[in-house]
């Protein structure tokens, strides 16, 4: 597991245990935990849970940015999916609803894909048209209404538990497990982050970049629909215009602060996820502490400056302070 | 060699500059010294430390121990910008000005001629012309810096750096990627600019430009100072020695003429294979334990006949065969997955991949060729970088080290271990020795020579003609991206295939003797 946890995850790890220290200042019970019909309850499970859709959008948006491209319309194919699985809820089975949605997930993630492979348009362009399209489609899903159902088996899904541990949880950790063992367990991770470090040596090489690129962005497509069918889960309802709505920004922000380059090249799976923890954990914090949510926005902004001035090469911050400490020389 | 009777004091003058990345001692106590108005050639093998001595002593590494005196006074630049205010500029194998700016802006970025805070253009054209008019160029100022050759961007380069007042200037590699007629251009400014006192610094590989520029050389080698001398007083011979610290075993023909009448079995062929507007139709064979080499000038055809025959490029007509079989090559990796492998000429932006480790980069053709759900064990990767860091002596010895960090003769070793991994029939090298010292270089075509023995095909592009004439047993010349002669056997020589290239009689004194 050495590949998935860099020694420069640090700077990460510290930032989550000094954020979760303030939370416990906040909050004297943020660190306790209580069984109730089932399911565990308390400040850090619920961090862990609220942070499940943005954890699940990291995990594709980690890849799209390792092939130094970005995938803007996450939030809207997570409203998408949202609705797709709302509208069938009441009327097929889990199965049926699942495939459906992440069927959906699989066409957007090709369109995203197609433009960017094929027809070569910058990332950041063709993933801005699903965004503002894709809420427009999840409209034309709910009719403009918010869909609500009560399909025992979808509510389940967002707020139902195994084994004490609530279900968003387990199919993000499941994901995570998942996405890792795809990456690094097969030649992807590799050929990934040659593409984005230099992806026309890399198609000299003979890597198929087109096929990657495409295959990034369809993954990180189905991570979104997942993140819509539990967002839409967990309220009992696709809301077309609210469902994921800035998500994208949070997502890349958690990649961001997770060390992965805009860049492209080398990447992070569990520093991704650890920086949509760092986000969430700050949330709950400010919201636990009772200052108004407005706090939320700054304080998430000096966060992710000081997290960045720590990994800025520019500084040679953290690496260098530590080097200074044990003597050597960075 | 100290003279001291010696009247003129030193302009540039560094003592004792030591500087270590972690544990490895780039620079140890190196001693350099310039005179005003000479011509000083900085020497060594890859690795040795002249670009680390360059930025070192411009501010771009900070240093870890010693002096640079420039005029008598200390100097401490902490940047590239102040070197340059100090006295000390450089101008890069790589330009860096901004091709997308016209001439003019890029020779007065950041002190453009203003007035009411509005940048005067004519103003800045005007001088600006004058400017290059010193330097014997006669250009529009006005168009962008990218639309001109190479040349002319050094020049540009050159003109800005001279202009900020510069006592010394350094030029790391000018001549990498200049034709024969574009060296000599470069040479006359740098001599009219020695004659003004400026004090010139030339890093090259291309040592016949060495005698013919320098006054005096320095020869840097594992990062400690071999010597200074005079370079009239200096056979080459001794050069070479004090450059590579070893006995040079005699430069031979290498071509075995044992082998010569040896028919040899056809690896890949391609008949009337061409595109239009790219490459001329053509005929080409290449044959299991042989070296075709593609002479030519630039933008000849050379390069653009090896992404068509690697799958770089489509071909418009024509077929094209792999032990005789019929093949489509319509991509690199169809190029691949028929046991193709290319090196191209510009490593950095084509070759390797920088952040990436030297096993990655070694690793990564085969891992494509085996394709995703064959992945190679880390055991695997580790193994086979070892090996090939071991078989091209690859340095520093460090398979986790990122291949951007490696000097340039490592970093073709790389490429060339990333295709002996893939066990190709057919390798491609488009100027395998380019901006590669001469160490590098001699083992570069040493193992060329190994390769074809082992029953590789290889195709190889270089202007070096010598070098061709070493190594090929077939030469296809090429004019005006068209093949125009090949020759063979005792045909091979440097008369024989600038005659081909000069057939028309304009371009003789174009092409490199």
């Amino acid at each position: 597991m050495t590949a998935l946890l860099p020694r420069r995850g640090l700077a990460q790890i510290l930032a989550l245990i000094v954020i979760l220290a303030v939370d416990r200042l906040v909050s004297p019970q943020f660190f306790d935990l209580r069984l109730q019909d089932g399911r565990l309850f308390g400040s850090l499970i619920d961090v862990l849970n609220r942070g499940t859709p943005v954890a699940l959008l990291s995990l594709g948006m980690v890849l799209v940015i390792a092939t130094r491209g970005i995938d803007l319309s996450v939030g809207a194919v997570m409203a998408i999916s949202g609705a797709v699985a709302a509208s069938l809820a009441d009327s097929h089975g889990l199965p049926v609803v699942l495939a459906a949605a992440l069927g959906i997930g699989i066409l957007c993630g090709l369109w995203n894909g197609f433009l960017v492979a094929v027809l070569g348009m910058q990332p950041i362009v063709a993933t801005l048209i699903l965004m503002v399209a894709g809420r427009g489609i999840a409209q034309l899903i709910t009719e403009g209404r918010i869909v609500t159902f009560s399909s025992p088996d979808l509510v389940w899904l967002g707020n139902g538990a195994i084994l004490g541990v609530p279900v968003p949880i387990t199919i993000a950790v499941g994901m995570l497990i998942l996405t890792g063992a795809i990456v690094r367990g097969s030649a992807l991770g590799l050929l990934i982050e040659a593409t984005g470090g230099n992806a026309r040596a890399s198609e000299l090489a003979g890597v198929g970049t087109r096929a990657m690129i495409l295959a990034v962005y369809v993954w990180c497509s189905v991570c979104a629909a997942l993140a819509g069918v539990i967002a839409a889960a967990d309220i009992m309802g696709a809301d077309a215009n609210n469902a994921g709505l800035w998500l994208e920004l949070d997502a890349i922000l958690a990649v961001v602060i997770g060390g992965t380059s805009l860049f492209g090249g080398r990447f992070s799976l569990i520093l991704a996820v650890l920086g949509a923890l760092i986000i969430q954990t700050m949330n709950t914090g400010i919201l636990l502490s009772g200052y108004p949510p407005e706090f939320n926005l700054l304080v998430k902004a000096v966060v992710v400056l000081a997290v960045l001035l720590l990994q800025s090469p520019k500084l040679s911050g953290f690496s260098g302070i530590m080097a200074r400490l044990r003597g050597t020389k960075p | 060699m100290e003279n001291s009777l010696d009247p003129a004091p030193p302009l540039l003058e560094v003592r004792g500059i030591s500087k270590s990345f972690g544990a490895v001692r780039a620079l140890q106590e190196v001693d350099f010294t310039v005179r005003a108005g000479e011509i000083h050639a900085l020497l060594g093998e890859n690795g040795a430390g002249k670009s680390t001595l360059i930025k070192v002593v411009t501010g771009v590494f900070p240093r870890d121990a010693g002096v640079v005196r420039l005029g008598g006074e200390e100097v401490a630049p902490r940047s590239a910008k102040a070197a340059v205010q100090a006295g000390i500029a450089t101008v890069y194998q790589e330009v860096n000005l901004l091709p997308n700016l016209s001439v003019a802006q890029n020779l007065f970025l950041d002190r453009q001629p203003m007035r009411f805070g509005v940048v005067r253009e004519g103003e800045m054209r005007r001088r600006a012309k004058a400017l290059l008019t010193e330097f014997g160029l006669d250009i529009d100022v006005a168009a962008s810096l990218g639309d001109y050759s190479v040349a002319i961007q050094h020049v540009t380069a050159i003109a800005r750096a001279v202009d900020l007042s510069a006592r010394v200037l350094i030029l790391d590699e000018p001549t990498a990627s200049l034709d024969r007629h574009e060296v000599e251009i470069l040479f006359r400014i740098m001599r009219q600019l020695a004659k003004r006192g400026i004090g010139i610094v030339f890093v090259s590989h291309f040592l016949d430009q060495v005698y013919e520029i320098s006054d005096r050389i320095t020869v840097l080698r594992n990062g400690r100072l071999v010597g200074e001398r005079e370079i009239a007083s200096l056979p080459r011979l001794e050069l070479i020695q004090m450059m590579l610290g070893r006995e040079l075993a005699e430069t031979t023909n290498a071509r075995a003429a044992a082998g010569e009448h040896k028919v040899r079995e056809v690896c890949a062929r391609f008949d009337n294979y061409g595109k239009a507007g790219y490459v001329a139709p053509f005929n080409l064979e290449l044959r299991h334990g042989e070296v075709v080499g593609l002479a030519g000038l630039l933008g000849s055809g050379r390069t653009e006949t090896a992404r068509l025959v690697f799958g770089a490029e489509r071909a418009d007509g024509g077929q094209a065969r792999v032990e005789g079989v019929p093949v489509r090559l319509q991509s690199p990796r169809d190029g691949v997955r028929h046991g193709f492998g290319y090196c191209p000429e510009e490593r950095k932006t084509d070759g390797i991949v920088a952040e990436l480790t030297v096993r990655e980069n070694i690793v990564l053709a085969l891992q494509a060729k085996r394709g995703l759900h064959r992945p190679l064990s880390r055991r695997e990767q580790d193994e086979i970088a070892r090996r090939y860091v071991k078989m091209l002596d690859i340095r520093p010895p460090d398979p986790e080290r990122p291949v951007g960090l490696l000097s340039g003769g490592n970093q073709q070793k790389v490429l060339l271990a990333r295709w002996l991994a893939t066990s190709p029939r057919l390798l491609v090298l488009d100027e395998p020795t380019r901006g590669i010292d001469v160490g590098a270089h001699a083992e570069i075509i040493r193992l060329i020579r190994e390769l074809c023995d082992d029953g590789l095909a290889l195709l190889v592009i270089s202007s070096e003609l010598d070098e061709i004439v070493t190594y090929s047993d077939r030469v296809v010349v090429l004019r005006d991206r068209a093949h125009v002669e090949e020759l063979s056997g005792e045909a091979i020589d440097v008369t024989n295939i600038l005659a081909a290239i000069a057939a028309d009689g304009a371009a003789m004194q174009e092409a490199r003797a």
